[in-house]
């Protein structure tokens, strides 16, 4: 079957043809692994899973074989995944040096529950170093480029999985999400990003970067891909006490209710002068066709929006100061002998981490050190309780919010030097992540050519309604079913 | 410095300065699996890093998961020293670098700990001292570090075993109110009975599955201030605690006699030396940085939950002691010794429960079965005589059916080996012999053959009838009884 072409086919689209016979699961994973070869030249994958792959392919292959009713949507279903996922046996860095030799001897939950699901694992995506960043500018691999345009960043920190996925490669991939990690590269790349509820999908085998904040989601080229993609890899983990016990509900059917009759929040701080323009007209547009779809959009107010980003920088820092702390060069990764342990700590560490991490790390160290703190670290969490608060009280009177994912659509690479520049591409998702919250970006546009995202955020364990709500704005619109040209320099 | 010497010196400097010391105790919970993963909590018997897994390595990626048992046992040992058990209790993580941590933080508790605001009363010298706790808290203990060569800093090379890693630790820590050496070991034996009978601790000293770290400062008689204090390490038995803080009393006391300041810092106890070692300054001292643990959402305890803890707490040492004066009308004196070990206690009460009176089942257990126990490395109920065969034996004696030699002798033949002492004594012939007509011949014979002994007793050497004693009871394969021997001798020999 060399003539399969895979390319910029949907969760579903694959489905029907292993359904019809048309393609086997073997079948899917070589023309896939065919389009990830075609885009070599952005830069997106950091690893092959192979033998795995075949594996897995064959095992879906007799799942659909011998028991078809019982193989789900997922089997025999091509992915990638993002660097900072474990996978046993395979080769996991999180963009990092200090990891490069790393291969960890278990599987995270998430990846398991898509094994079991009968998924076939293909690559392993670049991405930010420790999923610090929103350019994939920080991978000590090196950049990625957008598939719309391979001189600009595709966002961050999980550009890879956004990228394979907006190329058409795979069609869907997971990444991770703490400040906007999953929704702004799906914004800058257009496809469908999800963050899932914190504690809906379990963090067990996820390389933490914020524990407090990290969520794992699927990137996908349809809100309905994704939605199945988060049904196979939600609900409660014993081995993750942060995974909420609670009963996952069923998406498929909430998928479809529409958005008649629904009351949708515009934060009026999310649509302040910080938008350039043709991101604000595409958002705009948007919410003009889910007042046509039937919903009521009115504005609200979260006024502290505007602390969202020195709080988060003070938290994720300070959580990653720890987090971080276990990368020392003794037992696994990189090692740098020295005479003296201090010696073996300091030059492993300073070999290993690049300067984003290391800026972060000492934030962190900074904020948390007696004597400040009371003015940092315990002050930010106060703030993040009334962030919550705050979104919870708008709730009480809409249903969701809707507003752009990003101020901005995909900068050129270089373009953002100075980190707090970079530190603002995130303005309009850290909140949710404070807060902790479901939060989807779906493609709502283009602006020079570029992909714009509306970002839907509900509240906590609404993944449902926040689902719902981007389904049937897609629905009504054609943006997600674009897919870049051929990749400029690589030839096919 | 001699030993009487130093001794002359504390008495001297304790006529001026009064000690203040208060301890912490770190005490590994008896979970069967660590406290954040299934992991086996075995770490002595085990091969180097063989039970490890992802979490207590702390690979990247993997997460803490709280052990229910560990909490539980806590929560026992909080209410067995009378604390205050607060609704809400948070996990912090404590950050710093060493091999034998390999998250770079440990897992413990900071500003709302598991407990807090309890006590424990002990007696030194017929004085009560009353002994605030300040907390119990849990947190993980640490792997375990081989150097070649004495200190980390300076070994050509270390090895590092994670067996020991994330095995459940409780932390006990002590307000400063002891005043002596002596209350201070008195605290830490009282401290580790409670802990083993609650069954939380096994209170092993020697291998730190119970250990502890003191801190002693001095002041002038009368003062009501705190002086500086020193934090003392590796005392790894009772004796040791006591000795170091005896060593550190006397050299605070010549320091401030000299008019110098004591040094704020942590000092090691260094047995085979008999002194404290200063290990690091306290100025040079690690900022923690703790923060909540974020993978670890806070625990509420509610009230239910310690109140069923609570109505499972074990009868307690001191409510056993009178219990057992109570009950079984024992002195102080024995009701303390019978109490040290839980395992001695039980012991007794099954001796009781067999018919054995107690007083007798008090002396057998605190005399020869302690020394056998000691002498084997086996407690009387994993001996293989045990509390039924024990029982048996001393009735045989009660019943004056053998004799006490004869018994001593048979519990020290069957203490491992086991039997039945009743069928023993039969196939031998161990029986007691209490024949008066029997005895009085052998003891005529005795006397005939020994004249001189005979002739010194009579002339008032009353030694010489130990000699004689000894001919009959040899005679006897030493089964004649005792008491009747002495008699009829007495009796013939003034006759």
């Amino acid at each position: 079957m060399s003539e399969l072409t895979t390319a910029g086919l949907s969760v579903t689209a694959m489905a029907g043809l292993l359904r019809s016979g048309q393609a086997s699961p073997q079948d899917l994973a070589a023309a896939s692994r065919g389009e990830l070869d075609r885009i070599e030249g952005l830069h997106a994958v950091l690893r092959r899973t192979g033998e795995l792959a075949e594996r897995q392919a064959a095992r879906a292959a007799r799942l659909l074989a011998e028991t078809p009713e019982a193989a789900g949507p997922l089997c025999g279903i091509p992915f990638a995944h993002k660097d900072v996922i474990c996978l046993e046996g395979v080769g996991t860095s999180a963009g990092s040096k200090i990891l490069e030799s790393f291969v960890p001897p278990y599987t995270a939950t998430a990846l398991q529950r898509l094994l079991d699901a009968g998924a076939v694992p293909l690559a392993v995506t670049n991405c930010d170093e420790f999923a610090m960043g929103s350019s994939n500018e920080n991978s000590a691999y090196g950049p990625v480029g957008n598939p719309w345009d391979p001189d600009r960043v595709p966002g961050g920190s999980s550009g890879g999985s956004a990228t394979v996925v907006a190329a058409g490669a795979v069609p869907f991939a997971l990444g991770s999400d703490t400040g906007g990690s999953i929704r702004q590269p799906a914004s800058f790349c257009g496809v469908a990003g999800f963050k899932p509820t914190y504690g809906r999908v379990s963090r067990y085998g996820l390389i933490a970067f914020a524990s407090s904040l990290d969520q794992i989601g699927p990137f996908a080229r349809t809100v309905e891909d994704a939605a199945g993609v988060y049904s196979a890899i939600a609900g409660h983990d014993p081995h993750d006490s942060t995974s909420s016990p609670a009963a996952v509900e069923p998406v498929a059917a909430e998928l479809r209710r529409g958005v008649q009759g629904m009351r949708l929040g515009i934060p009026r701080e999310y649509m302040g002068e910080g938008l350039e323009p043709g991101v604000r007209q595409a958002v705009e547009a948007a919410f003009a066709q889910l007042e046509k779809l039937g919903a009521t959009l009115v504005e609200v107010s979260l006024p502290t929006t505007d602390a969202a980003l020195s709080t988060y920088y003070i938290i994720a820092p300070a959580e990653c100061s720890a987090n971080l702390a276990r990368m020392d060069g003794v037992r696994f990764g990189l090692h740098v002998d020295r005479a003296s342990l201090t010696d073996t700590y300091l030059q492993s560490r300073d070999q290993g981490f690049g300067p984003e991490v290391k800026r972060r790390i000492m934030l962190g160290t900074y904020a948390l050190s007696s004597g400040y703190y009371d003015a940092y670290y315990r002050k930010a969490q106060k703030v993040r309780t009334l962030i919550a608060a705050e979104f919870d009280s708008a709730f009480e009177t809409v249903d969701a919010l809707v507003c752009p994912t990003s101020p901005v659509v995909a900068f050129e690479k270089g373009a953002k030097s100075d980190p707090l520049s970079m530190y603002l591409c995130d303005v309009l998702t850290i909140p949710v992540n404070l807060a902790g919250l479901p939060g989807i970006s779906v493609p709502c546009g283009v602006s020079a050519g570029l992909p714009v995202g509306l970002q839907v955020i509900g509240p906590r364990f609404q993944d449902g309604r926040v689902l719902r709500v981007a389904h049937a704005y897609e629905q009504a619109t054609d943006w997600h079913s674009r897919l870049p040209g051929p990749v400029p320099g690589v030839t096919a | 410095m001699t030993q009487t010497s130093a001794v002359g010196l504390i008495d001297a400097i304790l006529e001026r300065y009064e000690p203040v010391i208060g301890l912490e105790v770190h005490g590994q919970l008896l979970t069967r699996s660590k406290m954040f993963c299934s992991c086996s909590a075995e770490y002595i018997d085990a091969p180097p890093n063989s039970n490890c897994c992802p979490v207590c390595l702390g690979l990247p990626g993997a997460l803490p998961v709280m052990n229910r048992v560990a909490v539980e046992f806590t929560v026992r040992t909080a209410l067995a020293l009378d604390c205050e058990i607060p609704e809400f209790t948070k996990f912090d993580r404590k950050n710093y670098f060493y091999p034998d941590l390999p998250k770079g933080y440990q897992i413990s508790q900071f500003d709302m700990p598991m407990s807090h605001d309890g006590h424990l009363t002990v007696s030194v010298d017929g004085e009560e001292v009353r002994c605030g706790i300040t907390r119990v808290h849990l947190e993980e203990d640490t792997g375990t570090l081989q150097h070649a060569g004495d200190i980390l800093q300076q070994a050509r090379s270390s090895l590092v075993d994670l067996n020991r890693c994330g095995v459940p630790l409780m932390e006990i820590v002590g307000e400063p109110d002891l005043r002596s050496p002596e209350q201070a070991r008195e605290y830490l034996v009282r401290l580790r009975q409670i802990l083993v009978y609650i069954g939380v601790n096994d209170g092993n000293l020697e291998q730190g599955s119970f250990r502890c770290d003191a801190n002693i400062s001095l002041r002038r008689r009368g003062d009501t201030g705190l002086g500086v204090k020193v934090e003392v390490k590796n005392m790894n038995s009772f004796r040791a605690v006591q000795r170091a803080l005896e060593f550190e009393i006397v050299r605070q006391g010549r320091l401030l006699d000299q008019g110098q300041t004591i040094a704020q810092e942590t000092r090691g106890w260094v047995e085979a030396r008999g002194a404290t070692i200063g290990q690091r300054s306290k100025e040079y001292a690690h900022d923690y940085r703790y923060f909540p643990e974020p993978d670890l959402p806070p625990l509420q305890l509610s009230r239910e939950y310690v109140e069923r803890v609570r109505a499972g707490l074990p009868e307690l040492p001191q409510q056993l002691v009178e219990r057992l004066r109570r009950e079984h009308g024992l002195s102080a004196y024995d009701a303390a010794l019978i109490t040290a070990e839980r395992d001695d206690a039980r012991s007794f009460e099954a001796l009781v429960a067999a018919g054995v009176p107690a007083k007798a089942a008090a002396n057998w257990l605190m005399g020869e079965v302690a020394r056998l126990s000691r002498e084997t490395r086996t407690a009387l109920s994993q001996s293989g005589l045990g509390v039924r065969g024990l029982a048996a034996l001393i009735s045989l004696v009660e019943a004056g059916s053998i004799n006490g030699p004869t018994a001593k002798q048979l519990l020290e033949e069957l203490y491992l080996r086991g039997g039945d002492p009743g069928a023993v004594v039969r196939e031998r012939g161990l029986a007691q012999v209490s024949d008066t007509e029997e005895i009085g011949r052998i003891v005529s014979s005795v006397i005939e053959a020994n004249a001189a002994a005979a002739a010194d007793f009579r002339g008032g050497k009353e030694q010489a009838l130990h000699s004689l004693v000894g001919q009959v009871m040899k005679a006897t394969r030493g089964r004649a009884d005792a008491r009747l021997v002495n008699r009829l001798l007495r009796e013939r020999l003034s006759g």
